[in-house]
């Protein structure tokens, strides 16, 4: 009896210490793997000033990153503002309040929705598409040519898509912001009848361009993590067509939480900006 | 070190688990300028961490490797980049930039380092050093995807030579390639070392046939080390068990 309950004590004890263990390690893990994508966007992002400039190449990926990505966003953004309108109009029809639609609407496309929903979006087609177009250079021996070549590959591959990202984004933002004001103002003026005059009073009396600007800075944020993250992924892959597709669903997986848990961060560091700057 | 040797390497050790395996395990060699070394050995045996080694790549954890007189191991970054720039390579798979043309792909190295040449100049020396290679005009605005195998190798070589390199690398040019493709790649190797006057040409391989075929200077490798180097008739005449094997093996296949 005793030597069966000291038995199963053993392997609970054995059960604990390889949970912990596990723990320990997942955690030590992510911190080695942050550290050492911080490092890898520090050491592209310093090629910016370097010689030969890669504006051309800046330039395609802002046309790949924005211009491609423009209609995808016209449709999200058009019919996110119109379904965010109806579900706040059903709410305040009840406490009276419609007239506070516009501005509830703005105020969360502006803030919250525009940037996470562009960084979501563009993470998942743009930045797929990097960690994939670099790890098929990486495994087909591309990246090590270029460097046999003379030529880094972090500032002729890396440093643009990042630099792209960071201008483009914010843009893209931009767009899903006026696009879903314009779904939401349709909906609103159009199909349940509230007041034009008042819908766009009360937006211009509530909305202050820093709020705009929080979620262009937001954006802004994003697009150099999506990128960090997905070049990173692609850079460093590993193996044949199967290293690529696991890089890649790696990029696009981890932008999309870290893009969800900074905008937390973020909010929240702005609104304390925001109160200690008045 | 002396200029007589376009790459030498002294007690050369790479360990990637801090020291308790080598896989390069204290290599001495030297390769005259201007010959066409073959660098021979089953695989696992170190060939293209070597080789990484030769291209500054990789770093080594003990010794010296020296390439046109300089000691790679003290050299700055940006001393190894322009080193590089004396390096030809061609790879495996050719690894052809494969969003660029044929053409494209021989200019982008010239484009990189000679930037001061005008677009027009680029393309004639990129067109020159196509033509040099074998490649049919047809090809030129091609995309890599769509060429064969031995085009691609014809294509990739032509970029390995666009800066006019003293020291062409080849690894393992032949792998996955049939019999008459090897043939073919092995003969552009030997004319390309010939029309190159003064260029050293490594080339890394495990087929024994196409090192005796093509190679003046031999080397075998085993489990990190230089196990033989040598005249192809070095390598018959050897008594070394291993390169019987080797030997024997190669001379199968044929």
């Amino acid at each position: 009896m005793l030597n069966s309950f000291l038995e199963k004590r053993e392997k609970f004890n054995q059960f604990l210490d390889s949970v912990a263990l596990d723990l320990w390690n997942t955690v030590y893990n992510f911190f080695i793997s942050t550290g050492s994508i911080a490092i890898f966007m520090y050491e592209s992002l310093k090629l910016f000033g370097s010689k030969p400039k890669r504006t051309d190449e800046i330039i395609r990926h802002m046309e790949f990153i924005g211009n491609k990505s423009v209609l995808i966003i016209l449709l999200t953004g058009s019919f996110t503002g119109m379904a965010l309108s109806y579900q706040i109009y059903l709410g305040f029809q009840l406490v009276n309040a419609t007239n506070l639609v516009g501005p509830t609407v703005a105020l969360g496309i502006t803030r919250e929705l525009g940037p996470v929903l562009t960084g979501l979006i563009v993470s998942a087609r743009a930045g797929g598409a990097m960690a994939a177009r670099l790890g098929t250079m990486r495994v087909s021996e591309q990246i090590d040519a270029l460097e046999v070549m003379g030529v880094d590959p972090k500032q002729y591959l890396v440093m643009p898509r990042m630099v792209a990202a960071l201008i483009t984004m914010p843009l893209l933002c931009g767009i899903f912001d006026f696009i879903a004001m314009l779904g939401s103002h349709l909906l609103c003026i159009n199909v349940l009848g509230l007041d034009e005059a008042i819908f766009w009073d009360k937006i211009q009396l509530w909305i202050n361009p820093r709020d705009i600007n929080e979620g262009l800075i937001k954006s802004a944020v994003f697009g150099l993590t999506f990128a960090t993250i997905c070049s990173n992924a692609g850079y460093f892959t590993k193996g044949g067509a199967k290293g690529v597709g696991e890089a890649t669903n790696k990029g696009v997986v981890n932008s999309m939480v870290l893009i969800i848990i900074l905008n937390f961060i973020m909010t929240n560091l702005i609104r304390f900006y925001y109160t200690l700057t008045g | 070190m002396t200029k007589e040797f376009a790459i030498e390497i002294k007690d050369l050790r790479k360990s990637f688990d801090g020291g308790k395996e080598f896989v390069l395990n204290g290599i001495n060699l030297s390769i005259p300028r201007g010959s066409l070394t073959v660098i021979i050995g089953y695989s696992g045996t170190g060939k293209s961490v070597l080789l990484k080694h030769m291209l500054g790549l990789l770093k080594p954890t003990y010794g010296h490797v020296c390439v046109l007189g300089k000691d790679l191991v003290s050299l700055q970054e940006s001393d190894l980049v322009k080193l590089r720039c004396s390096f030809g390579v061609l790879f495996q798979n050719a690894a052809l930039f494969d969003d660029l043309t044929v053409l494209e792909n021989v200019a982008f190295p010239i484009h990189e380092h000679r930037r001061y040449l005008p677009a027009a100049e680029i393309v004639k020396i990129a067109e020159k050093k196509l033509h040099m290679s074998g490649m049919d005009t047809k090809h030129f605005n091609k995309l890599p995807g769509e060429l064969s195998g031995g085009m691609r190798k014809r294509a990739g070589l032509a970029r390995a030579l666009a800066l006019d390199p003293d020291i062409l690398l080849y690894d393992e040019p032949t792998t996955g390639l049939d019999p008459i493709l090897t043939e073919m790649v092995d003969n552009l190797i030997l004319e390309t070392h010939q029309k190159q006057r003064g260029s050293t040409s490594i080339v890394v391989s495990h087929d024994l046939m196409a090192a005796f075929r093509i190679g003046e200077n031999v080397v075998m490798l085993d489990k990190g080390k230089v196990l033989l180097q040598g005249t192809p008739s070095d390598f018959l005449s050897s008594d070394l068990e291993l390169v019987r094997k080797f030997v024997d093996k190669g001379l199968k296949k044929r």
